[in-house]
């Protein structure tokens, strides 16, 4: 058991901060995008559904949003109040990502602000929609910023470190490094993806609880082609995530996949236990397929752990968050696409219960990946806050009160996400879409 | 100009926008809520909030603005202040936190609450006593280097003469800055009656913020003479803000043109602002950072550099945009736009 001293505490404050903040920045890059796309669609088709569609969820986005911006503000200061000696390290080489992310939320605030409170203000309806662009591209560029700097603490580039000192220092070089493109694309894809099926389970739900309507056919509809294509697309990605790490930190994908022995034509094991000498027991065994994973070729070799010293491997319980993330994204395809076929073919299908429920726990599922996949990346990790430069225990504050700041903000946490829930919750109840319907059509 | 400096004015201007554009919001939340208590909310709980909602996220980015925008130039600043400041800045985390949840819990979502006002109000008084202390700390003596690692002098903090007088300006100055805005918000919405009040307040706190800014200088010179010194080099800017002071306060008094006088009202803290800030280099963190110890390499300055001019040809236009949809549409600011 490892021991509570201020640098694994400062690991669980964090941790904490950005399980809770990711919840919502997830939330922030993906809804924008179907807001946008269905007030789009609603002016196009001149559709009243589509717009009040963008209307309702506007509304609900905004609290989701304002929980997203204070809790960043928590994550975004806690990074030098709990990792003083990693940012003063990192901060002269990522700076550059860290400072033109809050340019990107300067731009999407600003623009949320004006697009929230200006929906009957313009003469051409297309005048408001385009307003949501910058909201779009803001949460999305913001994403990707921050993405390539968890990009650089796990592929550090772009510098020269000699006797401590930081030399040497090419700011793009570090922040597009090798592991940004697979690791910001996959980060905003899943980010659609789980906005898509959070709204679609909404929708799912309502439906099962208040009959079809056609106003939320439409509704399930673009959520689930949206959520289709984006499952695919995340998937994909998914899968150079996995020859990225091959290449890069190939530790850390044998951990994830207790590899141990490194061979040609690598089986992948699915679930299973470890037993004491590292056997492992139970699992499902894929012949070749970490091979294809890693490589794309099933013959390919594969490191394994054995090449590393005992004390640098990660800690093996990822290999059970990996899989779960994998279960979860490969269900989330076969739903989405299930859907389409059906929609097609047995339309009565598609709105049976079975399926509506289906769709409504892929919401939370699809959350939950989002949080297997970040634990998994960072655990995955360990040792290291900067891959192989620096180890994470001599990143963290010295301070002897982090385990109380943990308790003070995990309340805060609690609080937060319990009060969020009722007010989103009071909402929609005091709000029903069949008489803000109606007033639309007066305006 | 170095890139060092380059670097510093960049930061002191964002945080200049922080303390006006906080101050409105912070000293509105306490006005909402005394005018709930008093039974007055009818007349000036609107105004406010049709200011304030476009704009608080905004506000928000100032503030990570800053502070990001100071690790990136001068990473030295993450390692003394982050040690140093882990518990009272997660306590004006925690706050700041209430105090956006809270805001946008109450205007968008539930119905309004008690509860809510109350935090929202106190958490306006409590978040900038605290900020300020992190320009209290700056002075030096209240941070210490023993044996390699950064320890703060909380006793030190809560004992010091000077310490206090910065939070009291803090607090008063929030309250002058935004009842001068509001009022300033109210004569252009036609609002008669919110504008007698909210003139009420105005007046009422500008003597304290003059005392208090007085009150700082004296104990700065017990504090840290070496600063005083150099403040009294930049005395005309002093100066100067304390005849923009009085401008503002004459208009208000003789209740006409509202906006020029909030533009004295930012002036007379422009001018301030940056005497302070000026005779505060070349430290940072008296006398463990200046800006040219702390400051990043020069290859990360000119990125930095670049990429904040980039951002500004964005934001510019983008601000005035939102200015003119919510501060300068008379229709909005009259409240007679349908605008959700
Ligand atoms: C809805 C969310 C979701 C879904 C369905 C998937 N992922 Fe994922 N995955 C993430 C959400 C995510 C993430 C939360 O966004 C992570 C965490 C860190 C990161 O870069 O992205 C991630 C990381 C991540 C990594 C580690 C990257 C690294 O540490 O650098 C790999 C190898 C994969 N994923 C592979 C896959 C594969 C093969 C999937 C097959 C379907 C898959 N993911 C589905
Ligand atoms: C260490 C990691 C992170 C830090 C330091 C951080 C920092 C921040 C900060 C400071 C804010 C508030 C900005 C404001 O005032 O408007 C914020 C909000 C936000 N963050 Fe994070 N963030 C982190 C991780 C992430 C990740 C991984 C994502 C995306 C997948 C993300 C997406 C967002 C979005 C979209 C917002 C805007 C609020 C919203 O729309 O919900 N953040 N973050
Ligand atoms: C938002 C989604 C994220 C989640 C859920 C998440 C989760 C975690 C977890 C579980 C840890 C603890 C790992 C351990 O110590 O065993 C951690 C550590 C850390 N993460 Fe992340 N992370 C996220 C994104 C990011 C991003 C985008 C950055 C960088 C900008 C980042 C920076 C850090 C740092 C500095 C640590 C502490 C050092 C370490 O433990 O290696 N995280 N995170």
């Amino acid at each position: 058991m490892p021991e509570l001293d201020s640098a694994m505490l400062s690991r669980l404050l964090t941790s904490m901060t950005l399980g809770f903040h990711i919840i919502f920045a997830t939330l922030g890059v993906g809804v924008p995008l179907l807001i946008s796309g269905a007030e789009w669609i609603g002016i196009r088709r001149n559709d009243e559904h589509y717009r009040l569609l963008a209307r309702r969820w506007t509304r609900g986005f905004v609290v989701t949003v304002a929980v997203g911006v204070v809790t960043g503000t928590c994550i975004g200061l806690q990074l030098s109040l709990l990792w003083p000696s990693f940012m003063e390290v990192a901060g002269q080489v990522i700076g550059l990502p860290l400072f033109l992310e809050t340019f990107a939320f300067f731009f999407e605030a600003i623009f949320l602000g004006i697009y929230l409170y200006t929906w009957d203000r313009f003469k051409n309806p297309y005048y408001h929609w385009l307003l949501s662009v910058p909201v779009v591209i803001g949460s999305t560029l913001s994403a990707f910023f921050i993405s390539t700097v968890n990009a650089f603490m796990n592929s550090p580039k772009g510098f020269k470190l000699e006797n401590g000192q930081i030399t040497e220092i090419q700011p793009l070089i570090a922040m597009f490094n090798p592991a940004t493109p697979t690791k910001a694309s996959h980060v905003i894809s899943s980010a659609y993806l789980t906005s898509a099926f959070v709204l679609a389970a909404l929708t799912a739900f309502l439906i099962l609880k208040k009959g079809q309507s056609a106003y939320y056919k439409k509704a399930l509809h673009f959520t689930m082609v949206t959520a289709f294509v984006f499952a695919i697309s995340t998937a994909v990605i998914g899968d150079f995530s996995g020859k990225y790490l091959a290449e890069y930190q190939p530790e850390k994908l044998a951990a994830a996949e207790w590899h141990f022995e490194t061979e040609k034509g690598a089986d992948l094991i699915v679930g299973g236990v470890l037993d004491e000498n590292n056997e492992v027991k139970y699992g499902l065994r894929l012949p070749n397929f970490l091979s294809i994973l890693a490589h794309g070729d099933p013959n390919a070799e594969v490191t394994g752990l054995e090449e590393f010293p005992e004390d640098e491997w990660a800690p093996l319980f990822i290999h059970y968050l990996f899989d779960a993330m994998v279960g979860i994204g490969m269900f989330l395809a076969a739903l989405s696409t299930a859907y389409l076929i059906l929609s097609k073919w047995k339309k009565e299908w598609s709105l049976s219960k079975l399926f509506l429920w289906a769709i409504i726990i892929s919401g939370p599922l699809a959350m939950l990946a989002i949080e297997f996949g970040w634990i998994f990346s960072e655990v995955g990790r360990q040792p290291w806050i900067l891959w192989h430069v620096m180890e994470t225990k001599d990143g963290a504050t010295t301070s002897e009160h982090v385990g109380s700041m943990f308790i003070l903000f995990f309340a805060l946490y609690v609080v937060l996400g319990w009060i969020c829930t009722i007010v989103l919750l009071k909402m929609f109840r005091n709000n029903p879409v069949e008489t803000e319907f109606e007033e639309q059509l007066d305006r | 100009m170095e890139i060092q400096l380059i670097g510093i004015t960049v930061l002191w201007i964002f945080l200049y926008g922080y303390l006006i554009v906080a101050s409105i919001d912070f000293g509105a939340g306490f006005f909402a809520y005394y005018g709930t208590i008093t039974k007055k909310d009818h007349i000036i709980n609107n105004i406010i909030s049709r200011y304030l909602s476009p704009v608080w996220e905004v506000t928000n980015v100032f503030f990570v603005f800053f502070f990001v925008g100071l690790v990136g130039f001068f990473p030295s600043t993450a390692y003394y202040y982050g040690t140093a400041l882990l518990v009272p800045g997660s306590i004006a985390l925690v706050l700041l936190t209430i105090r956006g949840s809270f805001y946008a819990f109450g205007n968008y979502g539930a119905k309004e609450s008690h509860l809510y006002t109350f935090l929202y109000g106190a958490t306006g008084l409590l978040i900038p006593a605290s900020l300020s202390t992190a320009l209290t700390i700056s002075e030096g003596g209240f941070i210490t280097v023993e044996n390699d690692s950064v320890v703060f002098l909380v006793d030190e903090l809560f004992t010091s003469f000077y310490s206090w007088s910065v939070v009291f300006l803090a607090i008063v100055s929030v309250l002058y800055i935004s009842a001068m805005f509001l009022s300033f918000y109210a004569s252009k919405a036609k609002d008669t009656q919110a504008l007698a009040l909210l003139r009420k307040f105005a007046l009422f706190w500008s003597p304290p913020t003059i005392l208090a800014s007085f009150l700082v200088f004296l104990a700065l010179r017990n504090h840290n003479i070496e600063h005083f010194n150099r403040m009294l080099d930049y005395s005309y800017l002093f100066i100067l803000s304390f005849i923009c002071f009085n401008i503002a306060v004459w208009f208000v008094y003789h209740n006409k043109r509202y906006g020029t006088a909030f533009i004295f009202v930012m002036l007379q803290f422009f001018f301030a602002f940056f005497g302070y800030g000026a005779s505060h280099l070349p430290y940072i963190l008296y006398p463990y950072i200046t800006i040219d110890t702390g400051f990043t390499n020069e290859t990360m300055g000119v990125a930095l550099v670049i990429a904040f001019i980039a951002g500004l040809l964005l934001l510019i236009p983008s601000l005035i945009l939102l200015m003119r949809m919510f501060l300068f549409d008379a229709k909005y600011v009259e409240g007679t736009r349908d605008s959700r």
